[in-house]
């Protein structure tokens, strides 16, 4: 009686583990590109219009912090000279914030859009990503490139799409991967290197902007509406704003985001 | 002292646990470096036993190594009690070690097969306490003192020590559940706090117990002490390892700090659990109450070690005449 009742424990617990597994792999398969998708609605850039401006961050810029090379000797001997700086709050002049995907959120839901063809490069050069945050549409080809003599692991943990976990060598081949369904961001990391972390926006349109060193971006070709745009920082947070762009209007819209 | 204790045997069942012990360390390790998947195939790591040792791989593979260790030396600990362990029970128990390390093994090529799902990760945590508690619980049975003619005590109060040492060995498992939960981002933290002061409450009432109907029992007083000791400790770590990650939070490389806090509160977790265990087993080994005596006549008989049957049953015996809480020798 007693082994029975063993045994039936054992085989609830194995049933409850695999079945979390189980779960996993179908999503894996739901995450397929869509094999019929609908016709993208044209935009007609005779009458389309923009959105342009700057994300700046208010209040004194935070000092990057030095991340810690040394578990692997050759990143540590990349960074012998200049140490390597955490990314997660890129200040530039006059308060430009870096790194912040603005993107519109609401308004182009009655569209489809044809998915760019261009592969989107990813590089792990210096130990570090390079760009640290890139954006992307649906099933857009994202390519992983390894510049550097160790070896890296790719890890996105997202929380729409499917899991994946590659290694690459010293420079490898190249990886081509992409993500099935919108999601803002994926958290992307290198787990042999701890400090190495990365941002993959996923959109299911063309409106995204990754600002640079100066804080600026640019929506073009963008049918005349109404729209809520949105800007995502890694770790200040989220932040929206409401525009009207008419036929052929050039719109000026600005972020700013302060510390939490 | 008894015939059937085996110096060698226990040494070696000592060994295993301390070892166990440094295997749970290298784990914590790898959870707070986020090291788990730092080597994507199992059980070679990048196709070799020995890959270069860099970054998380050192943590990941490392740990592998250990358990490697670990796994060995419990296939060498069931098959000694196999051969020289006189009390079934005991065989028995280096054989569900070995079950336990094997499925230990598993559960760990699922975690980097499914790519760490958290209830996965969860079951590999919370059965690496269980694993460990019993390789102490063998370092126990295997020693001069379990084997050893003991004073017994009598318990009188209500409940039975034992019940609420069995409590706190039961609340404090499933608080390292939850605390493995968190960690692996199954559960909120919740759950760990509410479990904590459960934890703390049963072992404030054990201590308490200990205190009022054992005061001459010097093992059971040491035994409640070191126990208090250990929750009070694991307390403040577990504010310090909390504190530390929410202020780490949004950074792109975890400080040293937050690391090491975090692993040295889920291995004073184990600590903890292992303290418990220690207790109920102690308590069962020494202490006896006044219903268990009155169904068996009023006479105390519980002196000799327990020898072919099981952990409560003694060979030898010396009628004792009930006491009045006090310890008996």
């Amino acid at each position: 009686m007693r082994f029975r009742l063993s045994f039936a424990c054992m085989a609830l617990a194995c049933a409850v583990v695999l079945g979390g597994c189980g779960k996993k792999e179908k999503e894996d398969e739901g995450a397929a590109a869509p094999a019929n998708a609908p016709a993208a609605t044209p935009v007609d850039s005779a009458s389309a219009g923009s959105v342009s401006g700057t994300v700046k961050f208010e209040g004194a810029a935070p000092k990057p912090a030095r991340l810690k090379t040394e578990a692997d000797p050759y990143c540590a001997k990349m960074h012998t000279s200049a140490p390597l700086t955490s990314e997660e709050a890129v200040v530039g002049a006059g308060g430009a914030l870096a790194n912040v995907v603005v993107y519109v959120k609401t308004g182009l839901e009655n569209r489809t859009f044809e998915t760019s063809k261009n592969a989107v490069e990813l590089n792990q050069e210096g130990c570090e990503y390079k760009p640290h945050v890139i954006a992307v549409q649906t099933n857009q080809p994202v390519t992983i490139i390894n510049s550097d003599d160790t070896t890296h692991n790719i890890h996105p943990t997202p929380a729409n799409n499917p899991d994946w976990n590659k290694s690459q060598g010293p420079k490898a081949e190249k990886i081509t991967q992409s993500f099935a369904r919108e999601e803002i961001a994926i958290p992307v990391k290198c787990n042999i290197h701890g400090w190495m972390k990365s941002y993959i926006a996923v959109f299911k349109h063309p409106y995204f902007k990754v600002t640079g060193k100066d804080g600026t971006f640019d929506l073009q070709n963008l049918p005349a509406g109404d729209y809520t745009l949105g800007a995502w920082h890694e770790k200040y947070g989220k932040s929206e704003q409401k525009v009207t762009v008419g036929a052929k209007e050039a719109k000026k819209v600005d972020f700013v985001f302060k510390a939490s | 002292m008894n015939a059937a204790y085996k110096p060698a045997l226990h040494l070696y069942a000592v060994f295993t646990a301390i070892a166990t012990f440094l295997l749970l360390v290298a784990g914590a390790l790898v959870t707070s470096n986020e090291a788990g998947l730092a080597v994507p195939d199992w059980p070679l790591s990048y196709g070799s036993l020995f890959p270069p040792m860099v970054g998380g791989i050192f943590y990941e593979h490392g740990h592998r190594l250990v358990a490697t260790f670990v796994g060995l030396l419990t296939v060498g600990l069931a098959v000694a009690l196999l051969f020289v362990e006189p009390r079934r029970w005991v065989r028995r128990l280096g054989l569900v070690a070995l079950a336990a390390v094997v499925a230990q093994g598993i559960l760990g090529y699922l975690t980097v097969k499914f790519l760490l799902p958290p209830a996965v990760s969860v079951a590999h945590a919370s059965l690496a306490q269980i694993f460990f508690c019993i390789t102490v619980a063998l370092a126990i049975f295997t020693g001069r003192w379990w084997q050893s003619e003991v004073p017994q005590v009598q318990d009188t109060g209500s409940p039975r020590l034992q019940t609420l040492a069995l409590a706190a060995v039961a609340a404090t498992f499933l608080q390292l559940v939850s605390g493995a939960a968190f960690r692996h981002n199954a559960f909120g933290i919740v759950p760990h706090l509410i479990g904590a002061a459960v934890v703390l409450l049963l072992i404030i009432l054990a201590g308490r117990a200990m205190r009022i109907r054992f005061p001459d029992a010097r093992l059971l007083r040491r035994s409640g002490a070191m126990l208090h000791a250990l929750v009070g400790t694991q307390l403040l770590l577990g504010a310090a390892a909390w504190y530390s990650r929410v202020a780490s939070r949004g950074m792109q490389q975890t400080p040293d700090s937050t690391i090491w806090l975090t692993v040295i509160h889920t291995v004073f977790g184990a600590l903890v659990l292992a303290g418990t265990v220690v207790l109920a087993l102690v308590a069962h080994r020494v202490v006896r109450h006044e219903r268990d005596e009155k169904e068996r006549g009023g006479e105390l008989e519980f002196v000799g070690a327990p020898i072919g049957k099981g952990p409560g049953h003694l060979a030898s015996s010396a009628r004792l005449p009930l006491g009045s809480g006090k310890a008996q020798s």
